[in-house]
């Protein structure tokens, strides 16, 4: 028997959505729980609800309030936040191949420089690790990834560099990210993956979902290439595990 | 198929539907228009659904004309200028744009934000379900960008209008500049009281710096009781964030799907059409309101949209010379942000 799980926080982000708040910091518990809650609505949206977002330490619910009302979502919520099962995150992996090598991997040697390891050491740590996804956020298909091995944990840039290139694999703020449409970024760009995990005239445009997880098997310049063409021929080169 | 061709367009003129709605759990931001309300009765006034794709209008000015047929057109842009083939007509207008006429919108005197619907509809690619133009992002309307001299948008089952221009009255468009409405939170416990009191007094002044993403609010910095950093979470259109310098940026239709600087309060539905109007130098400040008395503004909001817009013969005025016409061709341009 274990105990009750705490009730989130519902908090009002103006009259059209409410924020469910199970946590203030980034903890795969407090994730797991978003994600369970996100599932359970999803399984059965009341009417008026709309688009679901969750991210870190909570679910962001766009819902119609002239359809649904906040009370009767509240109830919902409070309920199923209190039943819904944690699914067991990580029942779907995905292995992304991705060069660390020039042109791609831009910034590891600054990497390098400010963890003390070799580039080398870089590119096994962090490609030695499993990465979960806690939530897309900032730029159409940004994924944040939690996971990233403690020796590369660096801070952000003091200021942006210029933008990234397209699917670029970055790490920073003790995080790790795959990143799709170019952006000026605080994160250093380490890699980059041949895999579109954005493509918005591909259905379905995304096919990794929050709480999916992610490794990254190291290629080198030439097969980044290779992988490139095969993926735009519509032939996806990410590959999918099931743990169910 | 007829066209309606884009002879001049400032910075800042973009096509705009409803908004790009299911995939802000993959980041990205609906988009849509700034003031939605002005946008949905512009697409009412020519019998469009209201969330089919209208060109949405900054004070960068646009120019247009009438390719291949005749085009009904409905345009609301109060307090711009709008003239056709030199002719100054009222900034709420119905017309219909005959090949060869030239119909002019430059910024006014007042107002941030038009749009111009087309009765039919304008055909382009909709890109994940929506022709909404996102330019950070590159998404939606003509190539992801905004619009330049030389588009030209087809219009698919155009219909003409009737050929007198006739002045459009939508009463629920004169909104009171008064005080902007907010529900506080979601981080409003980021604030000590005093603080809450001191960002809905205000007064902040709007700051020329905005764009569709953001409206950027000068004044005195508010203090944070725990910090200015959380654990980014998710971000509504109108929520209100105080960063490290404690000036409230609101965040609008091309925001950020998710932020990490703690929100104070949330701008309510029916209040950010109003906000989205108010150029720079305007002074603002805020009304806390119940969620309750939010949702009854957004009732209101909703009947008003089932009325007709109606139609009235526009009278001329004298004052509107040729010698002012020229001056609006000639300024027209601006940097495009209101």
């Amino acid at each position: 028997m274990s105990a009750a799980p705490e009730e989130p926080r519902l908090l009002d982000a103006g009259e059209a959505a409410l924020v469910v708040e199970f946590g203030s910091t980034v903890d795969p518990a407090i994730s797991d729980r978003v994600l369970a809650l996100d599932e359970a609505l999803g399984a059965d949206p009341p009417e008026g609800l709309g688009e679901r977002v969750p991210t870190y330490r909570s679910l962001m619910l766009h819902y119609d309030p002239l359809v649904l009302d906040r009370a009767t979502l509240a109830d919902r919520v409070r309920i199923l936040a209190a039943t819904a099962v944690t699914r067991a995150a990580g029942t779907t992996l995905w292995t992304l191949p991705c060069c660390y090598a020039a042109p791609h991997g831009e910034d590891v040697a600054q990497v390098a420089e400010r963890t003390g390891l070799s580039v080398d050491a870089v590119v096994s740590a962090h490609a030695g690790a499993t990465y979960r996804v806690y939530m897309y956020g900032f730029a159409p298909g940004f994924a944040y990834l939690g996971g990233l091995p403690e020796p590369l944990a660096v801070p952000r840039r003091p200021s942006p560099r210029p933008p990234h290139p397209t699917n670029a694999v970055m790490i920073g703020g003790g995080l790790a990210a795959v990143a799709t449409v170019p952006m000026p970024t605080g994160w250093y760009v380490i890699g980059a993956t041949p895999a579109r995990l954005y493509a918005p005239e591909r259905d379905p445009s995304f096919f990794i979902d929050a709480g999916d997880l992610i490794r990254f098997e190291p290629i080198d310049a030439t097969t980044f290439e290779s992988l490139t063409a095969r993926e735009a021929a519509g032939e996806p080169v990410a590959r999918r595990w099931e743990a169910r | 198929m007829a066209a309606l061709t884009i002879e001049t367009a400032g910075p800042g003129i973009t096509l705009q539907d409803g908004g790009r709605h299911g995939y802000l759990r993959y980041g990205i931001t609906a988009a849509g228009p700034m003031d939605p309300l002005m946008h949905a009765t512009a697409n009412r006034a020519v019998g469009n659904p209201l969330d089919a794709t209208a060109v949405e209008i900054s004070t960068g000015g646009v120019t247009v004309s009438a390719e291949g047929a005749a085009l009904g057109i409905a345009l609301l842009a109060p307090g711009f200028r709008v003239s056709l083939d030199g002719a100054a007509l009222p900034g709420a207008v119905a017309l219909n744009l005959e090949p060869g006429r030239t119909l002019v919108v430059r910024a006014g005197a007042a107002g941030a934000w038009g749009y111009l619907a087309v009765g039919g509809r304008i055909a382009v690619t909709p890109v994940l379900g929506s022709t909404a133009t996102h330019t950070r992002s590159g998404l939606g309307g003509l190539d992801g960008r905004g619009l330049a001299a030389g588009d030209r948008l087809p219009v698919a089952e155009g219909r003409p209008s009737d050929s007198a221009p006739q002045r459009l009255v939508a009463p629920w468009l004169e909104r009171d500049s008064g005080f902007i409405r907010v529900v506080l939170g979601p981080q409003d416990d980021y604030f000590a009281p005093d603080q809450i009191a001191a960002f809905l007094a205000g007064p902040w002044t709007v700051s020329p710096r905005g764009d569709r993403m953001a409206c950027f609010l000068d004044g005195t910095p508010l203090r944070h009781a725990k910090g200015h950093d959380i654990v980014s979470d998710g971000v509504a259109m109108g929520a209100i964030q105080v960063p490290g310098n404690g000036l409230p940026i609101v965040l609008m239709a091309d925001r950020q799907s998710t932020g990490g600087y703690p929100k104070i309060a949330t701008v309510i539905g029916a209040d950010l059409g109003r906000l989205a109007q108010a150029r720079g130098g305007t002074r603002i400040a805020f009304r806390q309101v119940s969620v309750d008395e939010a949702v009854a503004a957004r009732r209101a909001e909703r009947e008003t949209l089932r009325e007709p817009v109606v139609r009235e013969p526009v009278v001329r005025t004298d004052f509107a010379s040729d010698f002012l016409l020229g001056l609006n061709l000639v300024d027209g341009v601006t940097d495009g942000r209101p």
